[in-house]
């Protein structure tokens, strides 16, 4: 039951952003034109240190302004009409999903658009991809759970960081020490406990978010 | 009054004022670097305990909130982070004297530190939030689910990210100083009246928080009813 409803959330989100192709490609767009800023800034010599901190900066930046319009971007009365059909739990799942899958998106090629620029830094491919792909599962669930607390806001914009970052900051210090443990080439098995710790983040965002939501949702 | 009721606030008095005599009068330890400024312990550390003794009751009360919807519960949980917060401020700023004169830097990237940041701009966050919704009960509702959202990332951030790396705190990593085992006998027998002494204070001047706020609100009801 649960499964079905949203798989077919997961559909609708899919047709919404298909119709507002322009939100993806400013998303895209907003990546480049800050990747270049940085490239500018600092002439493309970077230490490794500070190009993994650089490109997280980055990737935080894009998916907080990529996320925080995720409980707002339909006309309410839609929201509405489709919610009183589907359970709180479908809606945040199928939310968490379609935004882990957008921001994964958009995180492989802020790292193409990035390296060809700032110059590949990275020695192990594999630690930092699973890096890459574990850290914005995290981060993409943070901000849709936050998005959806501002969303009930009056300033919806800065409410998104000013809630976010704090909290964020675990998941955020522990994903720059593996960056950093892969640019240096340490292998996977003696990064373990990190990847274990990003992960253990990760679920409970997921728990936090399917047990609060309910609460957020009822109006 | 009865003393029944309130005998804790008397405790509470007794433990500060024994605190503040003896922590500044008894033999402390001489260790290097650390010397005097050992007494800090008395004043700064107690200050982040009575803080989070204070955002736990926050955190109870905003679940009790979400379970009830009784309003009481949500003022409770907001004066006590109010109060939390408070605390928070005189613990960074006891801390980052005595970190002046022992460690050269106002402040520093050590773990307990980003902790003591991280919690304090959670929670500030958490004031801007309820500030930021008008309706009462929308806002006793969201901010309940907020408060329990950044509580358990903050437990995540001072209980289990601290152990893997560490620390500049006197005994923790290889700096000079006490740790649970070789904390002096002397230095216990005022940490740990200090230590009930502040947390005891942190919840008198909540519950007092608590009952000006109630007052507050009567007396807008009375204002709308008129």
């Amino acid at each position: 039951m649960l499964l079905k409803e949203i798989k077919y959330l997961l559909w609708q989100e899919l047709k919404l952003e298909n119709r507002q192709r322009f939100a993806f490609n400013g998303i895209l767009l907003y990546v480049i034109s800050t990747v270049y800023v940085v490239y500018i800034s600092t002439k493309g010599d970077t230490q490794p240190q500070t190009w993994v901190s650089l490109f997280w900066l980055i990737m935080l930046f894009a998916s907080a302004n990529a996320l925080q319009k995720s409980f707002v971007r339909e006309n309410s009365n839609r929201y509405l009409y489709l919610y009183t059909l589907s359970s709180p739990q479908g809606v945040i799942i199928s939310k968490i999903i379609y935004n882990g899958m957008l921001t994964g998106v958009v995180s492989l090629l802020t790292w193409l658009v990035y390296s060809v620029l700032m110059g590949d830094a990275v020695s192990n491919k594999w630690l930092f991809l699973c890096s890459l792909w574990l850290g914005n599962t995290g981060i993409a669930s943070l901000f849709t759970f936050i998005s959806s607390i501002s969303s009930k806001s009056s300033q919806n914009s800065t409410l998104v960081a000013v809630l976010g970052f704090p909290v964020l900051l675990p998941l955020l210090l522990t994903l720059i020490r593996l960056c950093n443990a892969s640019v240096m080439g340490v292998s996977v098995a003696d990064a373990q406990n990190y990847l274990y710790v990003l992960l253990a983040l990760t679920v409970i965002i997921w728990a936090m978010a399917y047990l609060l939501f309910p609460y957020l949702w009822r109006e | 009054m009865e003393i029944k009721k309130h005998w804790w606030k008397i405790v509470c008095m007794l433990l500060l004022f024994y605190t503040i005599m003896a922590g500044f009068l008894i033999e402390v330890p001489r260790m290097p670097i650390l010397n005097e400024t050992i007494r800090n312990l008395f004043f700064h550390v107690t200050m982040w305990f009575s803080m989070i003794v204070l955002l736990l009751i926050s955190v109870i009360n905003s679940i009790r909130y979400l379970s009830s919807q009784n309003q009481s519960h949500d003022i409770t949980a907001s004066e006590a982070v109010n109060t939390g917060v408070f605390f928070g401020i005189l613990g960074l700023l006891t801390g980052s004297v005595w970190a002046r004169y022992t460690w050269g830097a106002w402040w520093t990237n050590d773990a307990q530190l980003n902790g003591a940041a991280v919690t304090m701009l959670a929670y500030l966050a958490y004031i801007v939030l309820r500030n930021s919704i008008e309706e009462e009960q929308k806002k006793a509702r969201i901010s309940a689910v907020y408060n329990i959202f950044a509580f358990v990332m903050m437990l995540v951030f001072i209980g289990v990210l601290p152990r893997m790396t560490d620390s500049l705190h006197p005994g923790k990593g290889g700096n000079p100083g006490f740790n649970t085992y070789d904390m002096d006998s002397q230095l216990r027998m005022v940490f740990y009246p200090a230590l009930i002494g502040f947390i005891l204070l942190g919840i008198w001047i909540m519950q007092l928080k608590i009952r000006l706020k109630k007052i507050e609100n009567s007396k807008q009801n009375e204002a709308t009813h008129c």
